[in-house]
C-alpha cells in the first residue's frame, strides 16, 4: 500500500458561476504534485479545500491522514501554506514574522531559517512594507519552510519572481524532497516549472480534473506525428487523436495516448512518417485547454 | 559536486535523455569509473533540481542498458564492465539508419527499395575495396616485374 498525503474522492463544490465537479486526487507521500490548470479553472478551489479554507459540499479529502475540514486543526500543524494573497504585517520586520511563527511552532528550525534568509538574500531587519514583491513571496516561503512541514501546499509559488528568484525557490523545493517523508503540492500555469520539478501532473479546466498521472509516463503518451499522405490518400485513423493540423498531403496529428504502434498503422495506411516529435508540457496543456473549448462550443 | 550535469530546456530531447547522455559521457571518459558509487535518485535530483521521477526514470534505463547496477538500500555504482564503446557505435548506427530510412522515404522510396539501395551501396564499397586490393597486388606485381 502506497502513504498517501493527500486524498480527495468525489469532492464537489458549487458556487452559482463555477463548479468543481467530482475530484479524485490521490498525492503519495514523497513526491511533488504540479497541478496545473487556466485562470479560474478551480486550482485555488481545490487548494482551499484541501486546507479546510474552504468546505466541500460532498466527497471526502484526508490530508496527511486527517479527516478535512473535521479535524484541519491538527493536520495544518504539519502543513505549510503559502498563496499568492498571503499577506504579511507590513509594519514588522522580517525577524518578528520569523519570532511570532517560532512561538506558535515548535518543529520551527532556526537554523534553517537563518540559512534560508541568506540564500533567498532577505534581511531580517527589514520590515515587509519595504520588500519586493519577490522578496515577500521568498520571505513567505521561508516562514512555511523553516516548519520543516511535512506537507508543503503552495498556490502560484513562482509567480511574478524574477528568473534568479525563482531558480532559488526550484532549488528549495526540490531540496525539501531529499527527505522522502515529506511532500509538496504546488499549482502554477508556468508550466516549465511543473515540467522539471513535478512527479506528478494533475490537469484541471473548468472544474473538472481533466489528467492526473506521473510525469513521465504523461509527457510520453503525448505526441505529435508529421505524416506524408500520397495524393488522395484518406487520413489514417488513429485513436487518440486531439487535434488534426498542417496539409492535406502534410498531416500533423497531435495525440494524447501514443502508442509506437501506431506508427506502423500509419505505415500500412499508406502514410510515410516524418517524425514522431515529444511535446512540452506548455504545448500539452494549450491542445488540451482549446481542444476542450472547441468541443464545449460545438 | 555532481551537478556538472546541465540540463536544457531548449534541448528539444525530455529531461531523462539528457540525463542518461551525460552520465554515459561521464562513464566513457573515465570521470565515473567502473564500480564507482554514483549519487543516489534524491541527491541527484536535488543537484538537478529535477523531479525524483525523471532522475528514477534515467537510472531505471541505464540499468537496463547495463551502464550502472542498483543494490536496493546500496545505491547505484557504475557497472564493473559498462562496455560503452560498442554501445556507443551501435546507437549511432541506428541513429544513421533512422535517417536513411527518413530521407528515402522523402524521396518516395519503398522499403524494398531502401534496403537494396543499402545491399547496392555495401557491394559497391566491398568492390572498391576489393579492388584496391587487387591493384595494389598488381602494382606490386609490376614491381616484381
Amino acid at each position: 500500500m502506497t502513504d498517501l498525503a493527500v486524498q480527495f474522492t468525489g469532492v464537489t463544490k458549487q458556487y452559482k458561476h463555477f463548479t468543481l465537479q467530482n475530484v479524485n486526487l490521490e498525492l503519495a507521500t514523497g513526491s511533488i504534485m504540479g497541478f496545473v490548470g487556466a485562470n479560474g479553472a478551480g486550482k485555488s478551489t481545490t487548494i482551499r479545500i484541501l486546507m479546510g479554507l474552504i468546505h466541500q459540499d460532498s466527497g471526502a479529502v484526508k490530508v496527511l491522514g486527517h479527516d478535512m475540514p473535521a479535524d484541519q486543526a491538527a493536520a495544518k500543524r504539519d502543513i505549510g501554506f503559502v498563496s499568492e494573497d498571503m499577506r504579511l504585517y507590513g509594519p514588522a520586520t522580517v525577524a518578528w514574522h520569523m519570532e511570532f511563527i517560532r512561538s506558535i511552532y515548535p518543529q520551527w528550525d532556526k537554523l534553517y531559517a537563518e540559512d534560508l534568509l541568506r540564500r533567498f538574500d532577505i534581511k531580517k531587519e527589514q520590515k515587509v512594507k519595504g520588500l519586493s514583491h519577490g522578496q515577500r513571496v521568498k520571505a513567505a516561503l521561508l516562514l512555511a519552510l523553516a516548519r520543516r512541514p511535512r506537507l508543503l501546499v503552495l498556490d502560484e509559488p513562482t509567480t511574478g519572481l524574477d528568473p534568479v528568484a525563482r531558480r532559488e525557490v526550484l532549488a528549495e523545493l526540490t531540496a525539501v524532497l531529499a527527505d522522502e517523508n515529506r511532500t509538496i503540492l504546488f499549482s502554477s500555469h508556468n508550466t516549465l516549472d511543473v515540467e522539471q520539478i513535478s512527479d506528478q501532473i494533475t490537469f484541471i479546466d473548468r472544474g473538472s480534473i481533466i489528467d492526473s498521472a506521473n510525469k513521465e509516463i504523461f509527457l510520453d503518451g503525448w505526441r505529435r506525428l508529421r505524416l506524408m499522405l500520397p495524393p488522395n490518400t484518406p487520413l489514417p485513423q488513429l485513436p487518440g487523436v486531439v487535434e488534426v493540423g498542417g496539409s492535406n498531403r502534410l498531416p500533423v496529428l497531435t495525440i494524447s495516448h501514443f502508442d509506437p504502434a501506431m506508427v506502423a498503422a500509419c505505415q500500412q495506411a499508406g502514410a510515410s512518417v516524418q517524425a514522431v516529435d515529444p511535446m512540452t508540457l506548455e504545448e500539452i496543456f494549450v491542445v488540451n485547454v482549446q481542444n476542450r473549448r472547441e468541443k464545449a462550443i460545438a | 559536486m555532481n551537478s556538472s550535469i546541465v540540463i536544457s530546456q531548449s534541448d528539444g530531447r525530455p529531461m531523462y535523455l539528457q540525463i542518461m547522455e551525460q552520465i554515459k559521457q561521464k562513464v566513457a571518459v573515465g570521470e565515473w569509473a567502473p564500480g564507482e558509487e554514483i549519487p543516489s535518485i534524491r541527491m541527484m535530483s536535488v543537484a538537478l533540481r529535477v523531479s525524483v521521477i525523471t532522475v528514477k526514470r534515467a537510472y531505471l534505463e541505464l540499468e537496463r542498458e547495463g551502464v550502472i547496477f542498483t543494490q536496493h538500500g546500496k545505491g547505484s555504482i557504475v557497472a564493473k564492465d559498462p562496455g560503452l564503446g560498442p554501445r556507443l557505435y551501435d546507437q549511432e548506427f541506428e541513429e544513421h539508419m533512422e535517417q536513411v530510412v527518413r530521407i528515402g522515404s522523402l524521396l518516395g522510396l519503398s522499403e524494398q527499395q531502401i534496403a537494396f539501395r543499402l545491399t547496392e551501396t555495401a557491394i559497391r564499397l566491398n568492390e572498391a575495396q576489393q579492388n584496391d586490393a587487387v591493384s595494389s597486388d598488381e602494382d606490386l606485381a609490376k614491381e616484381t616485374l
